[in-house]
């Protein structure tokens, strides 16, 4: 079964003035699959994502999201590729002033015509499916950082996106409630097929969720590994890999042991 | 049969009758977001129409079925048993059950999550604003008292005083504000005189309109609108930038840090604003005064040295104190209300508008009412 690309980057370049993030950097996810981007800090995670979901334009080259290059299409295309995806943020970036019920009504009552009872229906599934039930008219300041971060995932979901960036979901949160989150993204990808982008370096989490991962590296300015995780782990050639997938300390970048 | 087609590409349904008022859907296609409101109401005309004594949903040729087409089942389901009539499925595919499980679609009761708390009986909310009252009256207390002490200190120990921060808060609230100090006062200092010029001319009375400008600015329209600008400036920005660090537990490093908040941001503020505003005031005046120069030159038929004589004339050295004096005072409120409100500050981003707000009307409430003060206190000493 010929898998389809829902994401094609071709040669995309990344810059912050002088400095390249990542030069010439090409990847495809296809439908369905959990894909991971990992890499160790600063080596441009974050920049990619948000090249991903058309915060940034790229310097060159192309993001391609269901057919539409986000770089150059026009304004109703890009509106049109926005609504095809839902972007969990570190901090969950619920609006302060709206109970979590209003936050993921939002796009809700904007983007479709249903009427206001079905809408709260609707919102009421939605919190339900992040185990959120009971929490409708709490302020966001009102809930801890997990349920933040479920809300945050209910909300990306409120119109059934067919991809859902993540960007470091584990972050700040305990290993329970770490693992749950990764547990309910498994659910979202089997139940309902979709296609899921995760930025982490969280290891447990991605041994948990992946089906393919890329890892970027800060000194390549780009990709230095791509395949399923538990392979790069035990067979990756480039030590580097090996040692980020182990957990081990710092070797010299020829691979020899500092020890 | 009846066939729904609507503009929605991927859904269609057919209706038989089942015997004993009964009717059966058979649904097919997708259901999902892009026609879930279009079938809700369709459902909702075909129950009112036809008030089938029951219903059921085939959802055998359904080929995909999300949350919105659960919510449609739901929403079909609430109008039946609202007449008490009876609901069921039937053919549901392993997919479209295994969604409608994680959603708890059976038990899920009615229920409106938009439901707004009611509000307290009167008496209650009575109560409860006056204790919060109260405890805004604690804090601003506790607050005042905090920054008479850290001043104290810094009195003291003067080199515990953080004085780059103090001289780059003097640089935006002093010289980057006097541009704009400088044009209203030069505009409100013609306005004076050419307002008053008509009036003092039918007296041959120009030359009091060096007075009338040069005493009128030096004591009350100086000091309260140099304030004023100062207030929506920087009363405001020293709000926002302190409630920012609030929220986003800056303050609460500089605690832990070992630092105390008021001396480390207050301190700096305060006493920067106490040593530019007089200063901006002087300016304030003496642009006023050039601008009541202009009208008497130009249409009062004045000289230049005329008004000036004048103009010293009037003046005393105790009015231009004064007027320092006074602005001093609007300066330390300004600073001290702007900092109050900034941490005030509780939740989000919301918050920090309303304090922004907040410090910039309580400060202009302030200034007024000590002015007012200012001159029942001199109607009587002078």
């Amino acid at each position: 079964m010929a898998r389809q690309a829902v994401i094609q980057v071709r040669d995309l370049v990344a810059r912050y003035g002088e400095d390249i993030i990542f030069d010439r950097v090409s990847f495809d996810v296809y439908e369905g699959e959990i894909f991971v981007v990992l890499g160790g800090s600063g080596c441009g995670k974050s920049t990619l994502l948000k090249h991903l979901v058309g915060l940034i334009s790229p310097d060159s080259g192309q993001v391609i999201i269901g057919g539409d290059d986000i770089s150059r299409c026009d304004d109703a295309t890009f509106q049109n590729v926005l609504k095809k995806i839902g972007v969990l943020y570190q901090g969950a970036a619920l609006f302060g002033s709206m109970t979590l019920s209003e936050n993921v009504a939002l796009p809700i009552i904007e983007y479709t015509d249903l009427p206001q009872r079905s809408v709260a229906t609707l919102v009421r599934m939605k919190l339900g499916l992040v185990d959120l039930d009971g929490y409708e008219n709490h302020l966001p300041s009102e809930i801890s950082g997990g349920m933040k971060k479920r809300a945050g995932l209910a909300r990306a979901m409120a119109l059934n996106p067919k991809i859902l960036f993540f960007d470091e979901p584990s972050a700040g949160l305990d290993p329970v409630t770490s693992a749950e989150l990764d547990n309910l993204i498994v659910h979202l990808n089997r139940s309902f097929g979709t296609t899921i982008v995760i930025v982490t370096h969280e290891l447990q989490s991605i041994f948990a969720v992946a089906h393919r991962v890329i890892m970027l590296d800060k000194h390549a300015r780009g990709i230095i590994a791509e395949g399923d995780p538990e392979y790069l782990r035990d067979h990756s050639q480039n030590p580097f890999v090996r040692q980020f997938f182990n957990r081990q300390t710092k070797k010299n970048r020829d691979g020899t042991e500092e020890k | 049969m009846k066939r729904f087609t609507g503009d929605l590409q991927s859904c269609n349904y057919e209706v038989s009758e089942s015997g004993q008022g009964g009717i059966t859907l058979h649904v097919q296609g997708k259901m999902d977001a892009s026609n879930a409101a279009t079938m809700i109401e369709t459902f909702s005309d075909l129950v009112k129409d036809r008030q089938p004594r029951s219903l059921t949903v085939d959802l055998q040729k359904v080929s995909y079925l999300d949350d919105f087409g659960a919510l449609v089942l739901v929403e079909t389901r609430k109008m039946m048993s609202n007449g008490k009539n009876h609901f069921c499925l039937q053919n549901v595919n392993d997919e479209a059950s295994k969604v409608l499980s994680i959603l708890h679609f059976e038990s899920l009761e009615k229920g409106d999550p938009f439901r707004k708390k009611r509000p307290p009986a009167m008496l209650i909310r009575l109560g409860e604003a006056t204790i919060h009252h109260a405890s805004d009256l604690k804090f601003l207390l506790s607050f005042l008292g905090s920054v008479c002490l850290s001043l104290l200190h810094v009195c003291l120990h003067p080199k515990s005083l953080r004085r780059d921060d103090t001289f780059l808060c003097m640089q935006k609230t002093g010289v980057d504000a006097l541009p704009i100090v400088g044009l209203i006062s030069f505009l409100l200092g013609l306005i004076m005189a050419f307002m008053s010029s008509v009036q003092l001319r039918q007296f041959g009375a120009d030359i009091y309109v060096a007075s009338l400008v040069s005493l009128s600015m030096t004591r009350e329209l100086g000091p309260i609108m140099t304030a004023i600008i100062v207030a929506g400036r920087s009363g405001s920005a020293f709000a926002a930038e302190i409630g920012t660090m609030k929220i986003s537990e800056e303050i609460d490093a500089l605690f832990t840090m070992g630092f105390d908040p008021t001396r480390f941001l207050v301190i700096p503020k305060i006493i920067a604003s106490i040593i530019v505003v007089p200063l901006l005031t002087l300016f304030s005046d003496v642009f006023a005064i050039i601008g009541g120069l202009v009208v008497g030159i130009l249409t009062l038929d004045l000289t230049a040295n005329a008004y000036i004589t004048q103009t010293i004339k009037t003046l005393t050295l105790f009015d231009v104190f004064l007027g320092v004096f006074k602005s001093g005072v609007f300066a330390l409120l300004i600073a001290w209300i702007g900092c109050l409100r900034g941490f005030q500050v509780k939740g989000g981003a919301s918050s920090v508008g309303q304090a922004t707000t907040s410090a910039v009307v309580s400060s202009i409430f302030l200034i007024i009412l000590f002015n007012s003060v200012f001159s029942v206190i001199l109607r009587y000493w002078e």
